[in-house]
């Protein structure tokens, strides 16, 4: 009969956590989730989006928003990514989208990056003084009204919109469209000085 | 060899090549640019079957000296063109139409990207004005594609076509190796053009980094040399890169232990003192006892997969981990490293040569891997009155064959049983599916494999599952006359299905046995193969030895002993130091 039974054997005393990093085996260790806002340059072409949207529900990293939009090249697409993941999720999703073929460059912003996100709310148009009130508050404006509707836009913070979405309730909400954020990093700095 | 003409001795080719290189024909058409950029290439063969969409193409290749194999199903072309890039480190190329042509690629494609193996697929499609129309034998074959591609291009110029299929074929090959799809509308084909394509090159935002950082380097070479219970887990990178020789010299310098995954097998030498062969859930005792209990791994051209590292919260929980990968994104995907090392496996085996300050002290480490290969030796009984033993079969094979011999399998028990009990010394002779594991890979990988080393002796291990999901590959086979035999390791079952359902779903065999399946040397003979029926032990060497005689592809249909099953075993998900040996030790996991 061979050597010793499974549980006979010799063995080591440590332990990774589900992230496959060493720990100490006393203590539990968890990363928590973090929101993270990845910019990348990818070219302008058909197909890109679903690339990426694809490796990200493919890999299950949980995207909070996505935007794109042309950059001052045509041949140039930036989009903007927001996704909530554990560091080492934070770090695999900007690796593995670096690797797709029509990316050329993938840069984490820093926290204090500008962030913003575009709202149209269209609520009944029977108070319209008392809607452009509200919107004021928020820095925003009536963009169209109707006898039956009046649609503002505001622009500005996730949380401010959230906020804006949340006093609008008020009215008759009818509709709403968000765009989700489109980030710069602050001060000259730039992805790529040709874009 | 096909329609087309043989391959010409090498010098004859030569001056052929010059010859044409003046006499090239001028590109009229799309598809004629196509074909140009597989010469450019240097496409040797390509693997398919004919259809509506990708006529055009074929047309184009009447006139090429690329030799066209055609396949009895696009599976099988898939997997043939798969084998083909394993065995040449050069891209196999495969061809179907659109739609179902499009779609019967698919298994093989995904099987090449799993495995990083690489591989050009041209797929026909409907013109461009009916795309997306669902016009007849359409499908979105870049959309199904891009999840297991490293790029898929959808051709919308007759006069850039070529040079996408140029792009794709570079990229195919370079950095991590994997699969590229092109998908030809019939109208960009047929159109017009006389636009030569470029010389392959790789897309302009494909960056990929050769060395690795030296400061790192020095950093993962120091903590190397100062381990306990070093090991060295070789990849599958390993052979991809050629970094086999730089790995054996490495090893043998510093008198390390080498590890191999199972896409890495052939990288090390078996029968090297410092091997302990594979590891994993089928893999040695002795393998899992060193990737338990080693203190320092340096793990080269590997991406961790769970087949290798069981659960990974007891994978080499005592290692650092050094991991040294050619794909940023493999670092710290499944297992943390501790120190990464990006760039080309024998790039950067050359660099931690160099920056070794000396070996480990490590003897005691070794006398106890030599223990663990004491204790737990990879055996099987085989009392005179029982029935004909699986792992006799292949260790006799294995016994009477060259060094250099191909080794394919489908996928099942038979692909553990050719994996251990063969003895493997070369790299580029083990053609097996990994990371997808797809049943009926072997059939057409051998084809793929003996086109891609005439030379060679090629085996296939086969299990009777498996083997019938592409037995038409034979007919191309017995076309092709090609010397390959078939080993069949006939169980009347599915027999690792039926190995899981005795050990964790209390002996329910459902759908798992198969008493029907035919003769398959009488099966053999109708395609025009050889056939053979072994039972006996006494007679394998015959049977073995009248098959390898025949000049031609030969079948044997080895009805072995379905009781068996292999071991050792991790379950699925468990603890590569708790390893089953025989049944009851599965009843103490
Ligand atoms: C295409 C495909 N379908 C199903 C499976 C699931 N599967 C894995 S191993 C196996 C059994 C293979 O049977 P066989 O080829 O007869 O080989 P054996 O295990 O008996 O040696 C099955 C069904 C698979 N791997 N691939």
């Amino acid at each position: 009969m061979p050597g010793p039974a499974p549980t006979e054997r010799i063995r080591p005393e440590g332990r990774r956590n589900s992230q496959g990093i060493r720990v100490d085996p006393e203590a539990e260790v968890t990363h928590d989730p973090r929101q993270a806002v990845l910019s990348a340059l990818v070219k302008h072409k058909p197909g890109v989006l679903a690339e990426v949207s694809g490796l990200f529900s493919r890999r299950q990293f949980n995207i909070e928003s996505l935007t794109v939009g042309p950059t001052s090249d045509e041949n140039i697409a930036r989009m903007t990514i927001l996704i909530e993941e554990p560091e080492p999720g934070i770090d695999q999703a900007k690796k593995q989208l670096q690797k797709l073929v029509p990316v050329i460059s993938v840069t984490e912003l820093e926290p204090e990056a500008l962030r913003r996100e575009l709202a149209l709310i269209k609520v009944g148009g029977e108070k319209p003084d008392d809607v452009n009130a509200v919107a004021e508050m928020y820095d925003g404006q009536a963009v169209d009204a109707s006898t039956d509707s009046v649609t503002v836009e505001i622009t500005g913070s996730k949380q401010k919109i959230d906020a804006a979405v949340e006093a609008f309730k008020q009215f008759d909400v009818q509709e709403i469209v968000r765009t989700g954020a489109a980030a710069l990093e602050r001060g000259p700095k730039t992805l790529d000085t040709d874009v | 060899m096909s329609e087309r003409a043989s391959v010409p001795a090498e010098d004859e080719q030569q001056e052929e090549t010059e010859a044409e290189e003046q006499t090239q024909a001028p590109v009229t058409t799309g598809a004629q640019s196509v074909v140009r950029a597989l010469e450019n290439a240097g496409a040797e063969y390509v693997f398919g079957v004919q259809g509506g969409a990708i006529m055009p193409v074929y047309d184009a290749l009447y006139d090429s000296d690329i030799t066209h194999v055609t396949m009895a199903h696009e599976q099988g072309a898939s997997h043939a063109a798969d084998a083909y890039g394993i065995v040449t480190g050069d891209p196999g190329v495969c061809f179907a139409t659109s739609g179902p042509g499009a779609t019967n690629l698919v298994t093989g494609i995904a099987d090449a990207n799993m495995d990083s193996d690489p591989m050009i697929a041209l797929t026909g499609q409907v013109p461009s004005n009916f795309v997306g129309n669902d016009a007849f034998q359409e499908t979105d074959t870049v959309g199904i594609t891009q999840p297991i591609t490293k790029e898929s291009y959808f051709a919308n110029h007759s006069d850039t076509v070529g040079h996408d299929v140029s792009e794709a074929f570079a990229l195919a090959d370079a950095g991590r190796q994997g699969p590229t799809l092109v998908d030809l509308p019939k109208d960009i084909t047929q159109g017009e053009t006389d636009v030569e394509p470029n010389p392959p090159t790789t897309p302009d935002t494909y960056h990929v980094q050769e060395e690795a950082d030296e400061a790192d380097v020095q950093a993962a070479a120091d903590a190397l040399a100062a381990a306990d219970r070093p090991v060295i887990l070789s990849g599958g990178g390993v052979i991809k890169a050629d970094a086999s020789n730089a790995l054996r010299e490495f090893a043998m310098e510093y008198e390390i232990p080498v590890i191999t995954t199972m896409p890495g097998i052939g990288s090390f030498p078996e029968d090297h003192e410092l091997s302990l062969e594979w590891a994993g859930m089928h893999g040695t005792g002795y393998a899992n006892m060193a990737i338990t209990n080693t203190d320092c791994m340096l793990a080269i051209g590997t991406r961790f997969d769970d087949r290798l590292t069981g659960g990974v919260d007891s994978f080499a929980p005592d290692a650092e981990v050094i991991h040294v990968d050619i794909d940023p994104a493999e670092i710290s995907k499944n297992i943390y490293a501790d120190y990464p090392l990006i760039g080309d496996a024998r790039e950067v085996l050359r660099q931690l040569f160099d920056a070794m300050p000396r070996a480990p002290d490590a003897d005691e480490w070794r006398e106890q891997c030599q223990t663990w290969k004491d204790e737990f030796p990879m055996s099987y009984e085989m009392p005179d009155d029982e029935p004909l033993k699986p792992q006799y079969v292949v260790e006799t094979f294995s016994d009477v064959t060259p060094e250099d011999t191909i080794v394919c399998t489908g996928v099942g028990q038979h692909q553990m049983w050719a994996s251990q009990f063969w003895e493997y010394t070369e790299p580029r002779t083990w053609v097996s599916s990994h990371g997808l594991g797809t049943m009926g890979y072997g059939v057409p990988a051998a084809i793929g494999a003996k086109l891609a080393a005439p030379d060679q002796e090629v085996v296939c291990f086969d299990g009777d599952g498996s083997f019938l999901m592409t037995v038409q590959g034979l007919s191309v086979a017995v076309r092709e006359n090609l010397d390959i035999t078939y080993v069949i390791l006939n169980n009347e079952a599915v027999g690792m299905v039926r190995q899981w359902q005795d050990g964790f779903y209390e002996g329910r065999r459902m759908a798992s046995e198969y008493p029907w399946i035919p003769q398959f040397d009488k099966l053999a003979e109708a395609f025009g193969a050889r056939g053979f029926r072994l039972e006996d032990s006494e007679d394998v060497e015959e049977t073995i030895q009248a098959a390898r005689d025949y000049d031609g592809p030969s079948v044997i249909d080895a009805h072995i002993d379905p009781g068996e099953n292999v071991f050792p075993m991790v379950p699925s998900g468990g603890d590569n130091g708790l390893f089953a040996l025989e049944e009851d030790h599965l009843e103490m996991l």
